[in-house]
């Protein structure tokens, strides 16, 4: 009987959750959202194209500023991407090292996910509480490298650093802290009527779709959908760890937190794995002192905390840069299913499916 | 003569600035509260641990730039805020602080005014206070704060019919629609009504965090929410004043619900005789730590809980109170009539 | 004394801000006038000592329909539909007309209301400590029972047009 009009809003680029620089432009229909047009591009540096005129030494540096919450997970995949166009060996106890580094990332990242997700929700406190711990993490690698957010902390061929005295004690501290701090966590939102009203049957999407668009990660998981390259084709020293992936069941935004609520739980258990069976040893491998990969490419992908990040390396084998180089970063992949996770909410709902997502644009625009 | 008119004057002066004063030290109270609950400190600077921080706040925001929107209608722009505020004041008229105290020998009354009808005077005051969310959203001229003003005033008149079913049962139970009835017949049956009456006592707890538009019930003015809120255009003092209105609208919601379920000023289990001994705290003390503790629950909440979205308030307010006080009210009725 | 002073103010008010109402330009200034003539006579009800009128007054008619009022004209305003201007042609005689017809009837009930006794003091006079309230709802439920299920009949069937109304068809 009444005629109403759609609506179009723009939220973003400057907005306090939109965690960074992304514009979404709504089309709403009263309340619901029909239709959500992600417009990205404002954080665009121009990573892939400088990395061309970078030798392979250097982009380590820069890699750490693509996701920047979780950069030593970026030094991973880049080294270990290289490492393979050069068929490189990397010992033992760099290779643990550096699954203990991922790991901690990987619980930085989702201390800060889950922080910044609980207070677009409403919860600010958790914010506080997650940010604490994540504190703690970066004391660890201030401790380690010397730096809080990019840390250059890997090598082509191993790491520059050995663990300094008594880092493996903080970090067993640190775990046992983490531990008693996630129950925390999951008495305040796990079974709060309030959240659960929140995030149940919000942004679902089945498992098909969801391999269909390309998510990966938590992301995808969080829809039934067993695969973690971690366990697919274990890097690092991942195989000779146990540990469990969770899965969720019904694709809705409480499923992937839970998900994301449980591997702080695993990744305490690998981190204690690699603590305990440390192997001694260099923590370098035989690198030559001017890298120059053979002509070839190679694609290679680390799981990290937001899902596949994977290098495309093209070497022409003369130059000392590369002649392409190019990421997958999972955060550009993951966006691409918010118009279809949107339709059909309303608009308080877009806020926490985007913090639902985890992206950091960083990764999505390089 | 002079006692009609003197003595109440002389209470509206000591009771507006007392309510003014506990205003601004809420805001402190509540950045502490938060901060404390976050594993902060809060304000810490200005004077011994921020006690002097709502005065830096007061006039910071007596010297900003006084901004009025370019086409907004300018006597509804200042008026909104000002609707906004004095029904909350002139809702603590009836709120008895104590019953009677003796000063200089006079005996004085510990309320402004005892009027036979002080229930539904507060809630008659708490529908007023809706025009200032209603005008503030239009003044602005823009569509976005309007449409959030008119959602916000929606949830709280949404909740006041809620609240006001649920004072009837508590006026079934008491008898009279006079606070310090209320607290008299308190008085005789001998206990608190939050024992006799914990649906009521509940619905009025609820329903006060969503009237005054606190957490979980904070969907309108939350800074995630594309709108802005209702009060966007609005800086300097106006803002403050929306804001105090706030806190002035809590204190006034702790205050009924200590009158009604806490007793007022009586003390715990009064009529319990061997506790006779309290009576030596005098009850405004024991009225003004119950609303203490309200305030710092209201407050205590609002740090914990996440809020929810307006279609899940509204369905609370619409599906759940109304239908739960409806049916405390039929029980309430029942057994009044049975026992 | 003074209740001629309060009554006199009260009466210049109401009828000012009821003159408002009509005078206004704006819509909005218009129905805030209407709360303000509604709040005056509020306060007039106390004078009259029919407390619980007057805070029914202030909780229904002032703070209930004035602000659904409010949400329509500011909805409808929301168009930007230009407002019709009175230009003096349109006022009509036939509305003339109507005025002077009511202003002749309302003396007339007037004056001849004065003229008959007044009628018998209300049954409130022999029980004097009852409270407004209290009288007001022995009333409603004895004497004026009918008329009174009927209001609520009438709100009820009112309500559940409006929800038909306002549902869409999904």
């Amino acid at each position: 009987m009444f005629d109403t009009n759609e609506l179009v809003i723009n939220m973003g680029p400057q907005h306090p959750s939109t965690h960074g620089v992304l514009r979404v432009v709504l089309r709403l229909d009263g309340e619901r959202v029909i239709d959500a047009n992600v417009v990205i591009g404002y954080l665009h540096r121009g990573i892939e194209k400088l990395c061309e005129y970078r030798d392979w030494g250097q982009i380590v540096l820069i890699t750490d500023r693509m996701d920047y919450i979780a950069a030593a997970s970026n030094n991973l995949g880049y080294c270990e991407t290289v490492e393979k166009l050069m068929s490189l060996e990397v010992p033992p106890r760099a290779r643990y090292i550096r699954t203990i580094l991922a790991e901690l990332q990987r619980i930085a990242s989702h201390c800060l996910w889950l922080g910044t997700h609980a207070m677009d929700i409403g919860a600010m406190t958790v914010f506080l509480y997650a940010f604490r711990e994540r504190e703690l993490i970066l004391d660890l690698f201030e401790d380690y490298c010397g730096a809080r957010l990019t840390y250059n902390a890997m090598r082509i061929g191993g790491l520059p650093l050995d663990i300094p005295p008594r880092w493996d004690a903080k970090v067993r501290a640190f775990c046992d802290i983490l531990d008693e701090k996630v129950n925390e966590y999951e008495e305040l939102l796990t079974h709060n009527r309030i959240w659960l009203e929140r995030t149940r049957r919000v942004g679902v999407i089945s498992g098909e779709e969801a391999v269909a668009i390309g998510l990966s990660g938590p992301a995808l998981r969080g829809s039934g959908v067993a695969r973690d390259i971690r366990k697919d084709e274990p890097y690092a020293a991942y195989a000779d760890f146990e540990f469990d992936v969770p899965l969720g069941s019904d694709g809705d935004t409480y499923d992937r937190y839970l998900v994301r609520l449980e591997e702080f739980r695993q990744s305490t258990r690998i981190i204690r794995q690699a603590l305990d069976g440390l192997p001694e040893g260099p923590i370098i491998g035989k690198v030559p002192r001017l890298i120059k990969p053979p002509a070839g490419e190679t694609y290679h992908a680390i799981e990290s905390p937001k899902g596949e990040l994977g290098y495309f390396i093209v070497s022409d084998g003369k130059s000392n840069v590369p002649y392409r180089f190019r990421v997958r970063p999972p955060s550009f992949c993951n966006l691409q299913a918010l118009p279809r996770l949107v339709k059909g909410h309303l608009v308080a709902d877009v806020v926490a499916l985007i913090g639902s997502i985890d992206i950091v644009l960083g990764e999505v625009d390089r | 003569m002079l006692e009609t008119y003197l003595v109440p004057l002389l209470k509206i002066v000591v009771l507006l600035n007392a309510v003014l004063v506990a205003v601004t030290y809420m805001v402190l109270l509540e950045r502490k509260v938060i901060a404390w609950v976050q594993v902060r400190l809060g304000p810490m600077r200005v004077g011994p641990h921020g006690v002097l921080q709502p005065i830096a706040d007061a006039i910071k925001l007596l010297l900003k730039e006084d901004i009025t929107p370019a086409r907004a209608d300018r006597w509804v722009f200042t008026l909104a805020p000002i609707v906004s505020m004095v029904p909350a004041l002139i809702a603590f008229a009836v709120i008895p602080f104590d019953s009677a105290i003796t000063l200089f020998g006079y005996p004085i009354t510990m309320y402004v005014a005892d009027i036979n009808v002080g229930l539904l005077y507060i809630v008659a005051t708490t529908s007023i206070s809706v025009y200032g969310i209603i005008l503030a959203g239009y003044a602005s001229n823009s569509k976005f704060p309007l449409l959030a003003g008119l959602r916000a005033s929606a949830q709280l008149i949404s909740y006041e019919v809620a609240i006001t079913m649920m004072l009837v049962s508590l006026v079934v139970m008491a008898g009279t629609l006079s606070m310090v009835g209320i607290v008299r017949a308190q008085l005789e049956a001998g206990m608190w009504y939050v024992f006799v009456q914990p649906v009521a006592f509940v619905i009025l707890f609820i329903g006060g965090l969503a009237e005054t538009n606190r957490a979980p019930f904070d969907l309108p003015e939350a800074e995630q929410e594309l709108t802005g809120g209702f009060h966007t255009e609005y800086s300097g003092m106006r803002f403050a004043l929306f804001f105090l209105a706030e806190y002035a609208n809590m204190i006034v919601v702790s205050a009924v619900a200590t009158t009604l379920f806490l007793g007022g000023w009586l003390r715990p289990f009064p009529n319990v005789g061997a506790l006779a001994f309290l009576d030596l705290v005098p009850g405004w003390i024991w009225f003004l730590g119950k609303t203490f503790v309200f305030l710092y629950v209201f407050i205590w909440i609002r740090a914990t809980l996440p809020r929810y979205r307006y279609d899940q308030l509204m369905r609370l307010g619409w599906k759940v109170l109304i239908p739960l006080a409806i049916a405390n009210l039929v029980v309430t009725g029942l057994l009044k009539v049975l026992l | 004394m003074l209740e001629a002073i309060v009554f006199y103010t009260l009466a210049v008010f109401t009828l000012g801000f009821g003159v408002l109402v009509i005078t206004a330009r704006n819509t909005v200034h218009s129905v805030l006038f209407l709360v303000a003539n509604f709040l005056c006579v509020a306060v007039l009800y106390v004078a009259l000592a029919a407390e619980f009128l007057a805070v029914i007054q202030v909780l229904v008619y002032a703070g209930g329909i004035v602000v659904l009022y409010l949400f329509v004209v500011m909805l409808v305003n929301l168009k930007a539909i230009p407002e019709a201007q009175l230009d003096p042609a349109r006022r009509s005689r036939l509305g003339f007309a109507i005025a002077a017809a009511l202003l002749v009837e309302v003396s007339a009930i007037l004056v001849y209301a004065g003229q008959r006794a007044g009628p018998a003091a209300p049954a409130a006079v022999d029980t004097p400590a009852r409270g407004n309230t209290e009288l007001v709802g022995w009333l409603l439920y004895t004497d004026f029972l009918i008329p009174f299920e009927l209001a609520s009949v009438l709100l009820l069937v009112a309500m559940i047009g409006a929800i038909l109304l306002a549902r869409r068809e999904a």
